[in-house]
């Protein structure tokens, strides 16, 4: 399942323009704890969390994370945007909180991969 | 005994200095260093492991101490991961060591670090770990990973 089909299904609101969309969600990771990602997160990964510092693209870029999901329309700063296009991470953001949208994604991706 | 010294030479070296609060140059590295690896065509569950070692190692170096050093050797048979910082040393290893035991500030914490992971993340992925300290010198920490051994 393609990162802009699930974009589209769960109508996130994108905050990096066409970055990865075309590209293949294969698992995803919710946790705000830096170090607990960079252990266990899988590779072609979304990400959800509540952390915006700019750190995160660091963790994102070394794990090759496809996309990062903001929870509860939390701010984000446009520094941070800015380096996600350059360092080609997607930041997409939600107005429901990380519960539900974990529970949405993981059925959606539960569904394509059963296909 | 000339040969002796160039059967240890390493075949790669990389370096990179890490300042306080430095929290860019661990991702970086580990970045850079895992694309070298990819380039060698070294195995993808060692470079996962390097890349978590060096991140984690460096982050410590750039969180808890005030400067300091990360050094990669690439052999044929083994890569090592050092940190040697400047800063306040480690009080008890053996409690640092633990998964959850952290003295990092509130406002680390409040960006995502100081879970108390890194440590416990490093013994997991290393086949080798050496942690030496001295309060109120520094720490110098060098890891091991073997490119042709099972790490269970
Ligand atoms: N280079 C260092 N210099 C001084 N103290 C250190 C150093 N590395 C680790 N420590 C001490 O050991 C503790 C545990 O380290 P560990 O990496 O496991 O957790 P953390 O850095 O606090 O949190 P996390 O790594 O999950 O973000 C630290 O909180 C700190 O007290
Ligand atoms: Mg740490």
């Amino acid at each position: 399942m393609t990162l802009g089909e699930i974009v589209k299904e769960l109508g996130l609101e994108v905050l990096t323009g066409n970055i990865n969309l075309n590209k293949e969600i294969k698992s995803g990771y919710v946790s705000d704890l830096l170090s607990d990602v960079i252990a266990n997160i899988e590779q072609d990964s979304i990400w959800i969390t509540i952390q915006r510092h700019i750190n995160i693209l660091g963790v994102a870029k070394l794990k090759d994370v496809i996309a990062i999901v903001i929870p509860r329309n939390l701010s984000v700063e446009e520094e941070v945007i800015k380096k996600a296009k350059e360092e080609g991470i997607a930041i997409l953001r939600d107005r429901r909180n990380a519960f539900e949208i974990t529970g949405l994604l993981y059925n959606m991706l539960k569904k394509a991969q059963n296909k | 005994m000339l040969n002796n010294s160039f059967r240890f030479t390493p075949h790669i070296t990389l370096e990179f200095k890490i300042e306080e609060k430095d929290f860019f140059i661990a991702s970086e590295s580990a970045s850079r260093i895992k694309k070298t690896l990819q380039q060698l065509g070294i195995k993808q569950d060692i470079i996962k492991r390097t890349a978590i070692i060096i991140y984690e190692a460096a982050m410590n170096v750039a969180i808890h101490a005030i400067h300091g050093a990360l050094k990669v050797y690439v052999d044929p048979e083994v890569i090592s991961v050092v940190t040697e910082d400047v800063g306040p040393g480690i009080e008890n290893v053996e409690l640092a060591m633990k998964e959850g035991y952290s003295t990092a500030p509130q406002e680390i914490r409040e960006m995502g670090f100081g879970a108390g992971m890194g440590l416990p993340n490093i013994k997991q992925c290393s086949d080798e770990l050496v942690i030496d300290t001295k309060i109120g010198e520094g720490t110098t920490l060098k890891a091991k990973i073997y490119l042709n051994k099972n790490h269970e």
